[in-house]
């Protein structure tokens, strides 16, 4: 193992663990948001009880998604000091709006929903949850502002040996920027509205709360359709740039050696042999690749083989192909996973306006082994990125070899590995077994906690008198 | 515009400064954890008086770093490459603090809680030391080549005088945090909470002088620019004599206002000694980093100018507001969130 190795081993543990809670947190507070419009709009128990319930759920995975986001931002300048370098001047102008931004928005906001519902008016209360999701949306956008600089560089030009800004503008309106964006929002939707769904339909098989469960899980289908639908077409609109602005990441996807021919085949399957840079055997959908990537019937796709040697005349020597079969199997889970939850959606809202819902076992425990499927979407759709970009860190200027910090040791890699992981084991551990506690508790827990707040429903923060709830 | 570097190492400065201001308090409630709290339930009246406003708090943190990332890129790169092992031990403690103020709660079991009583403890007490370390040895001077890159050795980051600077901080963090318990507590946990604040004031005063005696022996802080640093330090002695003054009157506001104002200046001190220069090298002062050669371009000094100063007066207003409407104290009488 070399430091490369552990450096990009450590870079990929951390955004894996700290990607399974950014999306469900994004997705859950937007539904949380909601469940207390409805409270505070229809003025039902059983909707705030939703906010306070699905709340809690979120706050947990929220404050683990918080703690590896620090360790996200740092990583940059410890492990990856060349990069921090070259870049910096371009790539650390969105990490720090992104703080100044969303996690102070975030953070601040939070903490005035978690101990305020007894100390803020309603309608502030609720302007300060949405704002908490407003927080969590601005911060994915810039963050990814800075991944699309790393997918697509623009606004900047090289000076004194590094890339420097010279256009703010180009950076929020890159391209790939608005293709990934909107897909990634779908898709942490999808998270949230799965997880809600996936813990609803596990109540109602054990007959705890069914009608409380019910409803949460009738209310997120909606949202799950929506998000899975959304996230199949800003998927496309993804490809169809991607086509255009990394044609060596879509040849890898599609483990496509030598250019397609007019029209191209999607591959299902493929059995992909990288030392002879060839596939010994294949299933294909015709006509299928044309459509991914231009969105009409004709049209060949270059292959990698094609593009290697366009990007020796233009890199110089060495080899462009990022890791076959990583990319092409990631795509596919992706793709598989998010159709499956399209399909699990519409059975669920079928269902629900059937009134067969709670009556349909294997649907509901189909519903809770879905809980898993956004996340492995997630995980897959960002080694896809990632990986496919190999060996670039910032496409066709730096490499990922390029990027290490010279001054960091094996020693030290070594240690911070074997710690981090650890640490992610041990969070993940905790986790799991709180999440397992909370939904065992169930809902009905809320309720000694409500009946208290009856009493003391006028809540002028301004009003001393207001002031003897929860501290 | 002109002066664009100057403003952002003002702005970084600013940062740390709000930073261990605001954190500082919240540093000395997670250690008075241990040293104040008798049983399970001051402990959890103790975490419940900055419930709502930590998170904020280390948010300041998170901010300087990618303030200097921004503006500063050589600045990010030497530091957090070069501090590699110390910030690996930071991001852990303030990790494992984070997620106890959430997990705490939520098992009523006496072995959880003190599990995660101690987790708060210890993350409470080590990123005050650490980031005294950090900024005392900087000033000191760290073997840095002429590549920017840090190699340093563990006597480089221990040694007597930063030691001896983490101490500090952490003495400071402490007080500030015993006299934030005093305004947000009451009855015998406030009173407690004066009496240890009066002890560790009569340890912060000798660390204080030791620290500036080691700082004249050791750096250039008192050389380099005396003409400020010195008024400052005066400025410091007088900030906690003034705060021992008003703890034995019992005026817990004016108190808190002093330990604050003594933990802003020091810092404030620090950056001024630094000011040009952003990291010094310990191998040849030419090598040092400062805030023309390790900063960003003008465009985009000037573009996150108008960000930064455009949103933070939105953000002191809101975090003002939030502190407003959690004014009341934590009796633990009644129900509590965490």
């Amino acid at each position: 193992m070399s430091e490369l190795f552990l450096a990009r081993f450590q870079f990929a543990s951390t955004t894996l663990f700290h990607f399974i809670f950014v999306p469900m947190s994004i997705g859950l507070v937007f539904i949380v948001a909601l469940m207390q419009t409805l409270y505070v709009v229809k003025k039902k128990e059983i909707y705030k009880k939703m906010a306070k319930f699905w709340g809690h759920l979120f706050l947990l995975n929220f404050a683990v998604g918080v703690v590896t986001g620090i360790l996200q931002e740092f990583q940059f300048g410890m492990n990856w000091s060349d990069y921090s370098r070259f870049v910096g001047d371009v790539f650390g102008a969105p990490l720090a709006i992104e703080a100044l931004l969303a996690f102070f928005l975030e953070s601040t906001f939070i903490g005035l929903w978690i101990f305020g519902w007894d100390r803020l008016p309603k309608k502030i209360h609720l302007l300060c949850i949405w704002i908490v999701s407003i927080g969590t949306i601005f911060s994915a956008f810039w963050i990814l502002v800075a991944n699309s600089f790393m997918q697509e560089p623009v606004g900047f030009v090289i000076k004194n040996g590094r890339a420097e800004m010279n256009d703010f503008g180009a950076l929020i309106t890159n391209p790939q920027l608005w293709v990934e964006f909107p897909h990634v929002l779908f898709g942490a939707l999808a998270t949230g509205a799965f997880f809600i769904a996936g813990v609803s339909a596990y109540k109602m098989i054990k007959k705890q709360e069914v009608a409380f469960f019910k409803k949460s899980f009738q209310i997120t289908m909606i949202l799950a359709l929506i998000a899975g639908l959304g996230v199949a077409f800003s998927g496309h609109d993804q490809a169809k740039h991607l086509m255009k602005a990394q044609p060596m990441k879509m040849a890898a996807s599609e483990a496509l050696w030598k250019d397609s021919g007019d029209p191209a085949a999607w591959t299902l399957f493929a059995n992909i042999d990288t030392d002879k840079k060839e596939n010994s055997a294949e299933i294909n959908i015709p006509f299928a690749l044309s459509y991914l990537a231009y969105s009409k019937f004709s049209g060949d796709v270059p292959g990698m083989l094609t593009l290697q040697k366009e990007y020796e005349a233009k890199f110089g020597p060495g080899d462009y192909i990022p890791p076959v079969k990583t990319t092409f199997w990631s795509f596919r889970i992706m793709v598989g996973a998010g159709m499956l939850m399209i399909f699990a959606s519409m059975i669920g809202l079928y269902l629900s306006f059937r009134k067969k819902l709670e009556t349909n076992k294997w649907f509901l425990r189909f519903m809770v082994g879905m809980i898993a499927f956004p996340f492995i979407a997630n995980s897959a759709g960002w080694i896809m990125t990632e990986i496919g970009r190999q060996p670039w860190t910032v496409f066709g200027m730096m490499t990922t070899a390029q990027s290490i910090s010279p001054n960091v040791s094996y020693g030290m890699l070594l240690f911070s590995v074997i710690s981090f992981t650890t640490m992610y084991l041990i969070l993940a551990i905790l986790l799991a077994y709180l999440f397992i506690r909370e939904i065992k508790k169930g809902a009905h827990s809320e309720e000694d906690k409500d009946q208290k707040d009856e009493t003391d429903l006028s809540t002028d923060p301004f009003d001393g008198g207001a002031y003897h709830g929860i501290s | 515009m002109a002066y664009l570097n100057e403003i952002w190492f003002i702005l970084v400065a600013v940062l740390f400064v709000g930073f261990f201001f605001l954190e500082g308090f919240d540093f000395g409630v997670g250690m008075s954890m241990q040293l104040l709290g008798k049983d399970a339930h001051e402990r959890r009246i103790l975490i419940n008086t900055i419930g709502p406003f930590w998170d904020a708090n280390e948010v300041w943190l998170i901010t300087a770093g990618g303030a200097i990332f921004a503006a500063f890129p050589h600045w990010y790169a030497t530091m957090f490459s070069g501090y590699y092992i110390p910030f690996a031990v930071l991001l852990l403690a303030l990790i494992g603090r984070g997620v106890a103020f959430e997990f705490r709660g939520k098992v009523e079991k006496a072995s959880w809680i003190k599990a995660w009583d101690w987790v708060i403890f210890f993350g409470s007490l080590l990123p005050p030391f650490l980031l005294g370390v950090l900024f005392t040895s900087i000033l000191r001077g760290m073997p840095i080549d002429q590549d920017m890159n840090m190699y340093a050795g563990f006597t480089d980051f221990v040694n007597l005088y930063s030691v001896i600077g983490g101490l500090a901080v952490t003495v400071l963090c402490l007080l500030h945090g015993l006299i934030f318990v005093t305004l947000r507590t009451e009855g015998d946990l406030r009173d407690r909470a004066r009496k240890l604040g009066k002890r560790v004031l009569l340890i912060v005063l000798p660390v204080l002088v030791l620290f500036v005696g080691v700082s004249i022996m050791e750096t250039d802080i008192y050389t380099v620019r005396p003409i400020i640093t010195i008024p400052l330090t005066v400025l410091i002695v007088v900030c906690y004599v003034a705060a021992l003054f008003f703890m034995k009157k019992e005026r817990d506001g004016w108190t808190f206002l002093f330990t604050g104002a003594g933990i802003m200046v020091t810092v404030t001190m620090l950056f001024t000694a630094l000011f040009p220069r952003v990291m010094i090298s310990s191998i040849n002062h030419t090598f040092d980093l400062t805030i023309q050669n390790a900063a960003s371009g003008s465009y985009s000094l000037t573009v996150m100018t108008i960000v930064a100063i455009s949103l933070l007066p939105f953000v002191l207003g809101y975090q003002i507001w939030s502190y407003y409407v959690f004014r009341k104290r934590v009796s633990g009488k009644e129900p509590m969130t965490y």
